[in-house]
């Protein structure tokens, strides 16, 4: 069978994590919070060694919402990493959000939608983007790597110049079977 | 669990008390009569004023200390706003600011919705929480002469979050209301700050 050289674009795209990091830092975002995720674990490790970058783990996600308003009130940007099931625990936070205008940018990776071993992650998997929606969130989403990076330049912007509220949804198609 | 002896402190006067000498201390109000309690004590363009997102007050507290690690935070807050952000005092904890205080206006009631009784007048000690979580200190307070000395303590430097709880007569005192537009609030705050609003 014809074995392909690698390709260093292919290889590059891969490593999507790094390039994500790479986008946030030239956003000048220098607080992370996050409940984690296997999709997110690369991102979570290279912020987490990062001593410019306060990292906060979180007992449940509604709490960096709160932590990305406080965040810009003294004047940092913040982002946060949670999984579709996440969403769900967000919502009555996001009223902060929404109606004091804070820039929000919302790293989610998606379950239930693919490959999902997990019956009891489809119904929030279900819930995430009409939720979002439903208390104001611009909602963005990226089935493969090169997307991605491109999608979460253009939401860094959106969110920190324009004082939008933004989740952009990761499709498990993206991050792969969770391996047993 | 026992029920907690009802304190006689007024708790306008212990807000008063507590905030008497602020100097460059930002705050953060939980919503309900922390709010109010903040206002009452004079408008101030470092103070911010929740009127929602209940359970958030102490975490806005930790991302404003985070990004302004010279200045003091405060997270003014009640006993039911607290309770439903508990989890956040494990993350506080865990970030271990060196310039957030945590005060707990606590009249161990849901003053907002009809004094029903909360968990803390029915033996749920949050400093005790808190103390577990890590916090460098904690303290329930009764009195003013208490609220007083712990208006110094808490202007000199800490080692980590700390929190406080002061127990109050549970009333209503006459509304105090700051501005409802959150926009108005935020974007004052970061010009007091120095930031340009966007």
């Amino acid at each position: 069978m014809h074995s392909p050289k690698p390709n260093p674009e292919t290889r590059s795209s891969d490593d999507w994590p790094s390039e994500l990091y790479r986008i946030l830092k030239a956003a000048d975002v220098q607080q992370m919070s996050y409940v984690p995720d296997a999709g997110h674990s690369q991102l979570i490790r290279m912020f987490s060694a990062d001593r410019d970058v306060a990292t906060n783990v979180l007992t449940t996600e509604e709490e960096g919402i709160a932590i990305a308003a406080g965040a810009w009130l003294g004047g940092q940007r913040s982002v946060l990493l949670m999984q579709s099931s996440g969403v769900g625990n967000c919502i009555n936070m996001l009223s902060l959000s929404a109606i004091g205008r804070f820039p929000l940018l919302i790293l989610v990776t998606m379950r239930g939608e693919w490959a999902e071993f997990n019956p009891w992650q489809v119904p929030m998997s279900r819930a995430t983007q009409p939720s979002l929606e439903a208390i104001g969130l611009k909602v963005m989403r990226a089935e493969t790597a090169e997307d991605l990076v491109e999608t979460v330049e253009s939401a860094a912007s959106l969110a920190y110049e324009s004082d939008q509220q933004i989740a952009v949804l990761i499709g498990q198609r993206l991050i792969g079977k969770k391996k047993w | 669990m026992s029920m907690s002896v009802p304190s006689q402190l007024d708790r306008r006067a212990a807000v008063a008390a507590l905030l008497k000498n602020r100097k460059d201390t930002l705050v953060v109000s939980g919503l309900g009569s922390p709010t109010y309690d903040l206002h009452s004590v004079g408008d101030h363009d470092g103070n911010f004023y929740l009127w929602g997102a209940m359970g958030g007050a102490a975490l806005i507290g930790l991302g404003l200390a985070q990004a302004q690690p010279g200045k003091r935070v405060l997270a003014l807050t009640g006993d039911g706003e607290q309770l439903m952000g508990i989890g956040g005092l494990a993350t506080i904890g865990v970030a271990c600011p060196r310039n957030l205080d945590i005060v707990v206006i606590d009249n161990q009631h849901f003053g907002e919705t009809g004094m029903q009784a909360s968990h803390t007048g029915r033996g749920v000690d949050l400093t005790a929480i808190a103390a577990a979580c890590g916090f460098a200190a904690t303290a329930t307070l009764r009195t003013l002469e208490e609220v007083q000395s712990l208006a110094a303590q808490i202007a000199e430097p800490a080692d980590g979050p700390r929190l406080f709880v002061i127990k109050v007569v549970a009333e209503n005192p006459p509304r105090s209301l700051p501005s409802r537009d959150a926009v108005f609030i935020k974007n004052r705050f970061r010009a007091h700050l120095g930031f340009a609003a966007a």
